[in-house]
């Protein structure tokens, strides 16, 4: 089947989709956008978060026909140009990523974290990135970037 | 492979008579695992997240009516002053991602005997709406789950919305699992004290092969209770009616734990989960009455 999906901003068309296919899959295998990461395919470890009218979500367990005529915004959309966005900035400064595999899905999570709730509390911080495994960093240099991007908001 | 995308209700039940064989999706948190990991390949997938009227919520002669699509996130935000067991057990389910896509109706088609809502949904009296173009009928949560990952729906019906008293009387949920987020339940228990009636409701989930009432449990505990002076309980009511909600479950070993620690944590969580609902109704007669 074919599916048009707003992906950034950009008007974008998948063909030969199949009917049970993920978006996650559209994503990164018809549309060129690698950032989502596929890893557990059953929700568990957040690495796909993508928002989907504006909402974050597991890429993995979004049906790719579900998503027609929707909007999605991945992590390739959260800089503007050249220039990353703050949390994506706070991540690279405060030395949250490390192999780097969990960090697009913790950024889009931590960037909705701040969209809806600017200075959020410690168990807040927590709360909102329980859906995102990482099995490098132990967490705390990702909590410093939250940190760290509220506090220059 | 087809992929049916209705517009509304109506629509969906024409294309489920005609296809009762399509699989209904909607924040996809179960269907999607199950075609990821190639253990189902239907014939048709049924998009439920288009039809707007699904994914309301309305209050319809006192009782609240939340459309089988309303993901948990909205539950918590919207319903959590008068739905508060429901949003409790809400808040348990997975993640924030899974919270934003799941829905109630997804736990109900499902029906697996660890679903978070159904301990709730037993406790509460909630009716099941459920739907096909022959027509609507209202399912008792009691009646609704007939064994593991089965229910009371016929081939060509939906599930439309979920009933519940929109003023519930004291209700908690609690769950046991490795860590908070995440979590499959190892088991769990809903309480909801229905004052008005001098009844009790209390149920169990991944502790059976569905989602049970705890009955002899509820019944000692009605009769156990002082509803127009009521005291703190007594430690003797309390490890009691532990012991009958621990009866009421028939656990298995499996991964996520033994029948035996099941068993023991379900009275543990009943006593504790008493506690705080008789705490509720003692603070609101003290209120009403001052």
């Amino acid at each position: 089947m074919r599916v048009n999906v707003t992906v950034n901003g950009e008007q974008r068309q998948a063909d030969d989709v199949w009917e049970g296919e993920s978006l996650l899959f559209v994503l990164r295998e018809r549309l060129g956008l690698p950032g989502s990461k596929n890893a557990c395919e059953q929700g568990e470890c957040g690495s796909c978060t993508v928002y989907l009218d504006d909402v974050p979500v597991c890429a993995c367990l979004v049906a790719a026909g579900q998503v027609q005529d929707r909007e999605v915004r991945t992590v390739e959309g959260l800089a503007d140009g050249d220039r990353l966005d703050p949390v994506q900035e706070a991540f690279v400064e405060a030395g949250a990523v490390q192999c780097g595999f969990c960090t697009p899905g913790l950024v889009v999570a931590a960037h909705d974290l701040l969209e809806r709730v600017p200075q959020p509390s410690d168990p807040e911080i927590r709360e909102a990135l329980a859906g995102n495994l990482c099995r490098c960093t132990g967490y705390e240099k990702i909590l410093d970037a939250v940190r760290l991007a509220a506090a220059r908001r | 492979m087809d992929f049916l995308r209705p517009d509304t209700f109506a629509e969906a039940l024409a294309v489920k008579a005609e296809r009762p064989d399509a699989v209904p999706i909607a924040g996809g948190t179960d269907v999607m695992v199950e075609l990821n990991f190639d253990h189902r390949r239907p014939s048709a997938l049924l998009d439920l997240t288009r039809i707007a009227e699904l994914r309301e919520w309305t209050t319809v002669d006192g009782r609240l009516r939340v459309g089988s699509g309303v993901p948990y996130t909205r539950i918590i935000e919207q319903l959590g002053a008068q739905l508060p067991g429901l949003a409790m057990a809400s808040r348990t389910v997975g993640s924030p991602q899974i919270r934003n896509r799941g829905t109630v109706g997804g736990n109900l088609g499902a029906a697996s005997p660890a679903g978070d809502t159904h301990p709730v949904l037993l406790a509460g009296d909630a009716v099941i709406e459920v739907a096909s173009t022959r027509g609507t009928r209202m399912i008792p949560a009691a009646e609704f789950y007939l064994g593991v990952k089965r229910n009371a729906l016929e081939p060509d019906e939906l599930i439309a919305a979920v009933h519940l008293n929109a003023t519930p009387g004291p209700e908690q949920f609690a769950k046991v699992g490795t860590r908070n987020a995440m979590v499959i339940a190892v088991c769990s228990f809903a309480i909801a004290l229905h004052p008005a009636e001098k009844r009790v409701g209390a149920a169990v989930g991944s502790a059976a092969p569905t989602p049970r009432r705890a009955t002899a449990a509820e019944e000692f505990l009605a009769g156990e209770l002082d509803w127009a002076a009521p005291e703190p309980l007594l430690d003797s009511v309390k490890r009691r009616f532990g012991e009958l909600v621990a009866e009421a479950a028939s656990p298995i070993d499996d991964v996520r734990g033994s029948a035996a620690y099941r068993k023991h944590a379900l009275a543990v969580l009943a006593r504790r989960t008493l506690g705080w609902a008789w705490q509720d109704h003692l603070g609101k007669e003290a209120r009403e009455c001052a």
